[in-house]
């Protein structure tokens, strides 16, 4: 071994022939890694076993969309049993209710007399409807949804929202394909780890959707999965399976409680091993000259992001994994003694507490909404300084704010426990640490807004969204500070009007955010523009009745609904009079609305192939990804990249166009720059060359 | 295509990208095992009198694991200075201590584990308790009170490892009273009662056994997850640390075999993967070190 070479300086001396880095002038390495940039990868390592990051980004997409429309299909079964509860869901009843409707508008025209609205056709066990045989006979007899089947909904429609659709669209995606074109790079810093995320992300997906056909049904103990509820649920489970007269023996450790907690586990570790690659490419892999205060405002969302998902998601795999262990070794870390489950006790030993586990989920779960959240605002704050043609206003206390706003996520969690009887002083600092977070976030988005200011607005499509982002985001905000504090929190805890707030920051803020992000970006992946036209078919229904299904939602809340009732609150219907109405015209206009994605989903298929074809930079953007080409090949710029200026530097002064772009030389040595440190700063730009 | 930073420092953060993702990773592991601490915390403190075992682990097979931990840590230092100094032979001979290290550890908590496997705890009622009291003073055999507002929760309970099985009885052998509980006030000969204990043999070769009627006995089971919350956060602690060890030994096994060619084309970055390996085995060492005290000294 005493051949070897001494040290690293002279293994990565071009004139060693056993250099793996030998210079590309250095013909005869015969193990010259340069030589695999011209393989041509076969059909699997290019699309399924991917590590370029714009593959894994769009893989992630697909999944990611795939989720949200799952997700979202979910609630629309479960609204049916909310607007009409104990109907069965088949044909008749579905027709009788589109007739009605039909004639009461045409009644409120005056074109018919006052519609009659038919009584519901009951269950006919000899001719069961469509819904029985797509759903099983166990979740919906005769088309009648069951309590437990509802509550499967309720709690898959969470999962797979939060963790299955807008965490992987919102940073894994678009992290993936942008982020590392925005800092200037190649790819990620460890590619095949971020392959290894995709391949435990998929799992998991296949592990938490499988879990919908597991007897017993998935799980149904919230998204939440409160102890000891979900400890205790599906402990027995009927082995009748897949229909009537065959029996298997069905491993209790694989029912649906269990693996949405295995899937869990799988898509947290996915998860962690994103954000190490996230912050890693972020700190060392940025382009020349990219100093920290040249970021695009999108990279800076997605590291604080990644710093989320590193130290809030492990406290959750924690949980996962000791509540498995309630569940399967029978431990009760989260049980107390003295349980009575069916009417006979249950056996533990006791010792365990409730609480353990919701502080141990919402530690994640506050966190997680600034995951679901931090990346929308990124993305918009691309699209509204792209589309007003000006900097973004007080781009660096954004940056503070966001800093900020991460710490202080990571202490606000408890304000979800007001009413678990933790006490009043802990009660006390978290509805501290909660208000001040809403100065970070308000600081955000009041820049975002200013930032519109005197600006030539381009409507295009990504603005659409953008526009209509910053209003609802800011009623989903402002929403939530009742919620903040313990004395409203008392009375509108668990009511539709949590519903309303959370989903208005989500579902209008962040999912509009997406809708921007992908029309954004789309030329940059494809080379091609979507249609402006259908996205305006698909932007001003989605919009409207986004509003039509979350503003009742508010009032409804306030009269004190429930957010988990089987029967939508019929059962305290005198309660709930003056306000069970909304239930019919939330449901429709949710119905409405997933027909309203019709035009967004063909746009964006048929787009790839009959979209108008594009230039490298079709939004005149300054931010580095517009400077490789579209789509970006393997490695993505031809030529190594220098960014020379501010991220965010249009309509300069004095310049030819309205767009001065990071990566373009300064003319003269007296060019003016709007924001970020001038470009003959040397700290930034003193780097050695990248290869 | 190449990736910046794999193997040389980027100037300004002076770190390659591998050492900066493992420092990441540790983060997210210090996360993971501090939840765990804190839900031990959190248990711990909200335990009802009497519930909590204390000093049912064996020390000394605590502190040899310590030990052999500790040296591990050490071997894995010299592992990656003897590449460093570019010692091909050295490097394997201390990357092979640190293996055969973490598979000392690994068999002697699989031991433990088997041991808590074997022992039973029975929580025997209060009111039939006198009954069993004055043989198991007599053996000097532990037994602890377990105090419960609800009188039909209130239990004594006695450990040992189970003899015999009948329909209405049990027969175990007692464990013994640890020997700082011993109360020498009552002994003619305090050393004496310090060397004896329940469980051993006494002269006459016959074991101490006890024979319980099952009516008298509250629950009980053997010493794992489901028997108590102390138990359950012991095995969650270890088992996840011990997996943490596994993972460690199967990444040194890759870098002894396959792994350890590409010191022939880039002994450099060899040596940064065997510097990340190691400060991966450091924060297992450091878990162990948190681990130790809270588990085995209490």
């Amino acid at each position: 071994m005493d051949d070897l070479p001494p040290s690293s300086e002279a293994a990565a001396a071009p004139s060693h022939g056993q250099s793996a880095h030998a210079a590309p002038s250095h013909g005869h390495g015969t193990h010259d890694d340069h030589a695999h940039e011209h393989h041509e990868l076969g059909f699997w390592r290019t699309y399924i076993f991917s590590t370029d990051h714009k593959m894994i980004g769009i893989q992630y997409l697909w999944a990611g969309l795939f989720f949200l429309f799952f997700g979202f299909s979910l609630m629309l079964l479960m609204r049916w049993q909310i607007a009409f509860p104990g109907q069965a869901l088949s044909w008749a009843n579905a027709s009788n209710h589109i007739g009605y409707q039909i004639y009461q508008i045409l009644y409120h025209l005056g074109l018919s007399g006052p519609p009659v609205e038919l009584p519901a056709v009951p269950p006919d066990p000899n001719n069961p409807p469509l819904t029985q045989y797509v759903f099983g006979k166990d979740q919906m007899p005769g088309g009648v949804m069951t309590p437990d089947f509802y509550n499967t909904l309720g709690a898959m429609h969470g999962t797979i929202m939060v963790f299955f659709g807008i965490v992987p669209v919102a940073f894994a995606a678009f992290g993936n394909f942008v982020m590392p074109l925005q800092i200037g790079t190649v790819d990620m810093a460890f590619p095949r780890l971020n392959m290894a995320s995709v391949i435990l992300f998929f799992l998991s997906a296949v592990l938490m959707t499988g879990s919908l056909f597991v007897p017993g049904g998935a799980a149904k103990s919230g998204w939440t999965s409160y102890t000891p509820l979900a400890t205790i649920s599906d402990q027995s489970v009927n082995t009748v399976f897949w229909g009537h007269n065959f029996h298997v023996l069905w491993p209790f450790w694989l029912t649906g409680q269990s693996v949405w907690i295995i899937a869990m586990a799988f898509n947290i570790t996915s998860s962690l091993l994103s954000s190490v690659n996230f912050i890693t490419t972020i700190v060392q892999l940025r382009a020349k000259g990219l100093s920290w205060m040249r970021l695009p405002f999108f990279v800076w969302t997605q590291f604080i992001t990644a710093f989320l998902l590193l130290l809030a998601f492990p406290p959750l795999e924690a949980a996962a994994f000791m509540q498995l262990m309630d569940r399967l070794a029978g431990s009760s870390l989260f049980s107390p003694a003295g349980l009575i489950v069916n009417g006979a006790p249950l056996p533990n030993s006791g010792g365990g507490t409730p609480l353990l586990w919701q502080h141990l989920f919402w530690f994640l779960g506050h966190p997680e909404v600034y995951v679901l959240v931090l990346p929308g605002l990124g993305i918009i704050a691309e699209v509204v300084a792209n589309n007003a043609r000006k900097p973004l206003w007080g781009y660096n206390q954004m940056v503070v704010s966001l800093l900020i706003l991460g710490f202080l996520s990571m202490i606000v969690w408890a304000h979800h426990m007001y009413l678990t009887g933790m006490g009043t002083a802990v009660s006390s600092f978290f509805q501290l640490t909660t208000i001040i977070i809403s100065v970070p976030t308000m600081v955000i988005l009041s820049s975002l807004i200013i930032s519109l200011w005197g600006g030539a607005i381009r409507f295009t499509s990504p603005m659409l969204w953008a526009t209509a982002f910053l209003p609802l985001f800011g009623i989903g905000g402002l929403t939530g500070i009742p919620l903040a504090f313990n004395a409203p929190d008392t009375f509108l805890h668990d009511s539709y009007y949590i519903i309303a707030h959370f989903h208005y920051v989500i579902a209008p803020g962040t999912i509009f955010a997406l809708f921007a992000g992908v029309h954004y970006w789309y030329p940059k992946a494809t080379g091609r523009m979507m249609s402006e036209f259908w996205n305006k078919v698909h932007f001003w229904p989605t919009m409207i009745l986004m509003n039509c299904i979350f503003f009742p939602m508010f009032l409804q809340g306030m009269a004190g609904m429930h957010r988990r009732m089987y029967d939508g609150g019929a059962t305290y219907g005198i309660l709930n009079r003056d306000v069970l109405h909304w239930n019919s015209f939330i449901s429709e206009s949710a119905w409405l609305m997933g027909l309203a994605q019709i035009p967004f989903i063909l746009n964006f298929c048929l787009s790839y192939k009959y979209g108008r074809k594009v230039s490298d930079n079709p939004w005149e953007a300054t931010t580095l990804e517009w400077s490789a080409p579209s789509p970006p090949p393997h490695g993505n710029f031809p030529h190594p990249v220098v960014a020379y200026r501010g991220p965010y530097e249009y309509s300069v002064p004095g310049h030819p166009t309205d767009f001065t772009m990071q990566s373009e030389p300064p003319s003269s040595a007296k060019a003016i720059h709007i924001s970020g440190p001038p470009p003959e700063d040397e700290r930034s730009i003193g780097f050695p060359p990248l290869t | 295509m190449e990736i910046p930073y794999t193997f040389t420092a980027r100037p300004d953060t002076g770190l390659y990208n591998g050492k900066l993702g493992i420092w990441l990773f540790l983060a997210s592991e210090v996360m993971l095992f501090g939840a765990i601490f804190t839900a031990y915390l959190f248990v711990r403190l909200g335990a009802d009198d009497g519930t909590w075992p204390d000093h049912i682990q064996n020390v000394w097979l605590g502190l040899t694991n310590t030990i052999i931990l500790i040296v591990s840590s050490i071997t894995m230092v010299w592992a990656w200075v003897a590449l460093k100094e570019r010692k091909f032979n050295t490097y394997r001979l201390a990357l092979g201590i640190t293996i055969l290290c973490g598979l000392v550890f690994l068999t002697i908590k699989g031991f433990e584990y088997y041991s808590k496997y074997q022992h039973f705890g029975f929580m025997i009622k209060a009111e039939a308790f006198s009954k069993y009291e004055p043989e198991l003073k007599k053996m000097d055999a532990y037994y602890s009170e377990v105090p419960s507002q609800d009188p039909s929760e209130h239990v004594y309970e006695v450990r040992g490892h189970f003899r015999a099985e009948t329909a209405d009885t049990i027969t175990f052998a007692p464990d013994g009273m640890p020997s700082y509980l011993i109360n020498l006030a009552g002994k003619e000969n305090a050393e004496a009662a310090m060397g004896e204990k329940a469980g051993e043999e006494n002269a006459s070769g016959e074991e101490p056994t006890l024979t319980l009627s099952i009516s008298d006995i509250h629950r009980y089971g053997r010493l794992l997850p489901k028997y108590g919350t102390y138990y359950a956060i012991y095995f969650l602690v270890t088992g996840l640390h011990a997996m943490h060890i596994v993972g460690g030994v199967v990444v040194m096994l890759y870098f002894l075999t396959i792994g350890s060619a590409l010191y022939r084309r880039n002994p450099e970055q060899l040596s940064n993967r065997i510097e990340v390996t190691g400060i991966f085995w450091h924060f297992v060492d450091l878990v162990w070190i948190t681990v130790f005290p809270i588990l085995y000294l209490t």
